[in-house]
């Protein structure tokens, strides 16, 4: 066994944590937030430059990486900056997807992306959805040269900036069949399509997609008709990856700020981390912030393996780390006290946006319940 | 025992309730069960009702205005009033000052102040937390040095709740340095509109202004200002905390808040089916369930031990402690509740005015908001670190 990442993979993280110190400060994330795309541009151009969005993609689609540990090496460091940028929803899930369903002829829109050229976002989830990746009601009907979809999708992560989506509409099969789901690439401007957008809690921006007869193009669809499910849910399980170690991230950089917080704050004449009843807290705190760095590695080891383990220890990491988040945000905040509550003081970001990790790709009861499917039941 | 209420506590139960279907404003209690930030404008017209019917003040004695309720009586009347959506009676005047004052405020002072408190002529605000002084209040630095007729008072409060609305606030303050820090402590009665009073708000995690810092900076306050004596303001600071500490169990609270729990959970669907008849989740929903019920009782059972017009002891710390689990329990599993619409955050959408169309369902983002709001119940009136240091020393004797 050997835990220690690659010398090249330490060295993009190195690399990637100098670069995220510097940039990511909390006057140009504030800009960003209340900026029409909710990121920031210039940070994005460097993380292209830097080739952290093509660690995410294979050797032989342009990148140079694109496994689990890359994944996790990427996210971690995110997450550790607060990183606000829509890396996860451009590279990891609109674009894996590109990249296994789109074959040659979209290898062009794929090395756009890690040039930092093209923004993306798949809007795949409805308002009844909720986690169920199966379950879509927008339809897309052929009709002649072209597909017409109809219907909503919501919470769509990084729509308001992206130049393409990645659509995703049902052409057979009821609602929560896992055949007969298409993925379409559909110009944001298209005609029928309304875009509300509006800031995300924890940082970035969303859309609800209203599609009123949108007509697109037969060649825009990606991959066989009817035969996106078992790719989404690939680039779920990537996309689960990438957010546990931003989540393991944002759990690394808040433990540092209340340990640090212990050592500096007095009150009754001491340094609060005198008190024994914080100190055991703390202690309980980072070993569990380890088991969540444990599950983040299994799930990473086991990400591009056969299915069945893969899901499993999707399932077992998502929701461990639900648990851990709770349990961090809630202490870290407790520990704080006041300041832990304002906004302007580095953990109420971190703390928001580790909140949030909570309600994508599944919460814990979600995949509690898709554990015991899989391994208990 | 009996674990039935009196049948004059019942009527006055049905007298409450038909109050506040006659007398709450339809408008207020929408704002309040969409979670929406209420205005100065709306606590004023909800005070003004409840003075109009002289039951703003159910602590006070009536030789004061007040209602002179007992403990039970004041328990039933928030439970009413939390099930109904009413605002709640804002604290700082009525639930904290107003005994300060009726127990230890010259007569000069119950005459000048209690009455504009109950007409909302002033607005009162907490000055006792400073950056350096939060569980440790007694170290408080803020100092008055009298001056012929007046303390000179210079320093920083912060976390003063809603002083953005406030024109009074009432402060500790430091007017001798004694080996003992609580000894050299005065309670001390400032104009905010004094020259040398700047209020600056803190924005919380949940996008919302709702606390304070409030400089002093030379700011002169006439010396009959001054309640009770000088440095003996940490007696009246402890007296203070414990009314504070009187509901604050928040069983209404938590009641109103498991009912919202339940309404998002069975509109919520899981796999298609509402999420309240997932076996997972609806256990975690009874086991807050079963704790609210055992935890009503304690809070009665303290409650009836107290005297009219008193306060609980240092049980109330449990009632605390156990009250804000229970709170903190439910906020959580509304957020979990809402699933992937608790993301989107349009701050405005809690402001007054707004016209919008929510994103999601309207219940979504006040669901979020509360999450990160409520953090604060266990941190502010003491924090629970502080209330488990209270009960394991004052019940436990363990010190």
């Amino acid at each position: 066994m050997n835990f220690e990442p690659t010398e090249e993979r330490r060295m993009m993280q190195d690399a990637l944590r100098r670069f995220l110190s510097n940039s990511v400060t909390p006057a140009r994330r504030e800009a960003a937030e209340s900026s029409t795309a909710g990121f920031d541009r210039e940070t994005w151009a460097g993380l292209a430059e830097l080739g952290v969005i093509g660690a995410l993609f294979p050797e032989a689609r342009g990148g140079y990486g694109g496994s689990g540990f890359d994944i996790a090496a990427v996210f971690e460091e995110m997450g550790r900056a607060g990183a606000i940028e829509p890396l996860l929803d451009t590279g990891v899930l609109a674009g894996g997807l590109l990249m296994e369903l789109g074959g040659d002829a979209r290898q062009g829109l794929v090395e756009q992306v890690i040039g930092g050229e093209l923004q993306l976002a798949l809007a795949h989830a409805e308002p009844a959805s909720r986690y169920d990746l199966s379950r879509v009601t927008t339809r897309a009907e052929r009709s002649g040269d072209t597909y017409v979809l109809n219907g909503r999708k919501s919470v769509v992560v990084n729509a308001p900036a992206a130049d393409l989506l990645l659509v995703s509409a049902r052409m057979a099969g009821g609602a929560n069949d896992a055949d007969g789901i298409c993925l379409f690439l559909v110009d944001p401007a298209a005609s029928g399509l309304a875009l509300r957008d509006y800031p995300l809690s924890g940082g970035g921006r969303g859309a609800e997609l209203d599609l009123r007869n949108v007509a697109v193009a037969a060649d825009a669809l990606i991959g066989a008709e009817g035969a996106a499910y078992p790719a989404l849910v690939h680039a779920h399980a990537r996309a689960t990856t990438a957010i546990c170690a931003e989540a393991v991230g944002l759990m690394d950089r808040i433990r540092v700020l209340t340990t640090d917080y212990l050592k500096t704050r007095k009150q009754f004449g001491q340094p609060i981390g005198k008190f024994q009843a914080l100190q055991h807290r703390m202690a309980d705190m980072l070993t569990e912030i380890e088991q969540a760095r444990s599950a983040l590695i299994n799930l990473a080891g086991h990400l591009d393996g056969p299915e069945t383990e893969r899901d499993v220890h999707v399932a077992a990491t998502k929701n461990l780390i639900s648990r851990v988040c709770a349990l961090v945000v809630e202490e870290s905040i407790q520990m704080h006290g006041g300041i832990g509550m304002t906004m302007e003081y580095e953990l109420g970001h971190l703390a928001k946006r580790l909140t949030m990790t909570d309600h994508r790709f599944g919460d814990g009861l979600y995949h509690l319940e898709r554990f015991i499917s899989l391994a208990v039941a | 025992m009996d674990l039935n209420f009196t049948p004059a506590e019942e009527e006055f139960r049905s007298e409450v309730r038909s109050f506040l279907e006659a007398r709450l404003p339809r408008r207020l209690a929408e704002k309040v069960r969409l979670g929406r930030t209420l205005t100065k404008a709306d606590h004023e017209e909800w005070h003004a009702i409840l003075n109009e019917r002289g039951w703003l003040a159910g602590n006070w004695p009536t030789a004061y205005g007040g209602a002179g309720w007992s403990a039970v009586e004041r328990h039933i009347f928030e439970e009413e009033m939390t099930k109904a959506h009413a605002p709640r009676i804002v604290p700082f005047g009525i639930a904290m000052l107003g005994p300060v004052l009726q127990q230890f405020g010259s007569k000069e002072q119950k005459d000048q102040y209690l009455p504009r408190i109950l007409t909302g002529a002033d607005w009162w605000c907490q000055g006792y937390s400073e950056p350096g002084a939060g569980s440790d209040l007694a170290s408080i630095k803020t100092s008055a040095v009298r001056d012929g007729d007046h303390y000179v008072v210079n320093g920083q409060k912060t976390w003063t709740t809603l002083g953005q609305h406030a024109n009074m606030i009432f402060c500790l303050v430091r007017t001798s340095s004694t080996p003992k820090p609580q000894e050299g402590i005065s309670f001390l009665l400032v104009d905010m509109k004094s020259p040398g009073v700047t209020v600056r708000p803190i924005v919380l995690i949940d996008g919302e202004p709702e606390v304070n810092e409030v400089f002093f900076d030379n700011v002169r306050v006439p010396v009959e200002n001054l309640v009770g004596e000088e440095n003996k303001g940490w007696t009246y600071a402890k007296y203070l905390l414990t009314h504070e500490r009187t509901n604050i169990a928040g069983v209404g609270f938590a009641q109103a808040g498991l009912e919202q729990l339940k309404r998002v959970a069975r509109s919520e669907l899981h796999n298609g089916r509402p999420l309240i008849e997932n076996p997972h989740f609806a256990a975690r929903i009874a086991r807050v369930s079963i704790d609210l019920m055992a935890m009503a009782t304690t809070n009665l059972r303290v409650l009836s031990g107290t005297a009219s017009g008193q306060a609980p002891g240092a049980e109330s710390s449990m009632l605390k402690i156990k009250g804000t689990q229970i709170r903190q329990e439910i906020n959580a599993l509304t957020r979990i509740a809402v699933g992937p619409y608790a993301m989107p955050f349009v701050s405005e959408a809690l402001e007054e005015g707004w016209n919008g169309e929510p994103v999601g369902p309207d219940y979504a983002m006040p669901a979020t908001a509360a999450y990160f709001n409520n953090r604060k119940l266990s941190i502010f009136g003491g924090s629970s670190e502080i209330q488990r240091s209270i009960i394991s020393k004052t019940i436990l004797g363990l010190s």
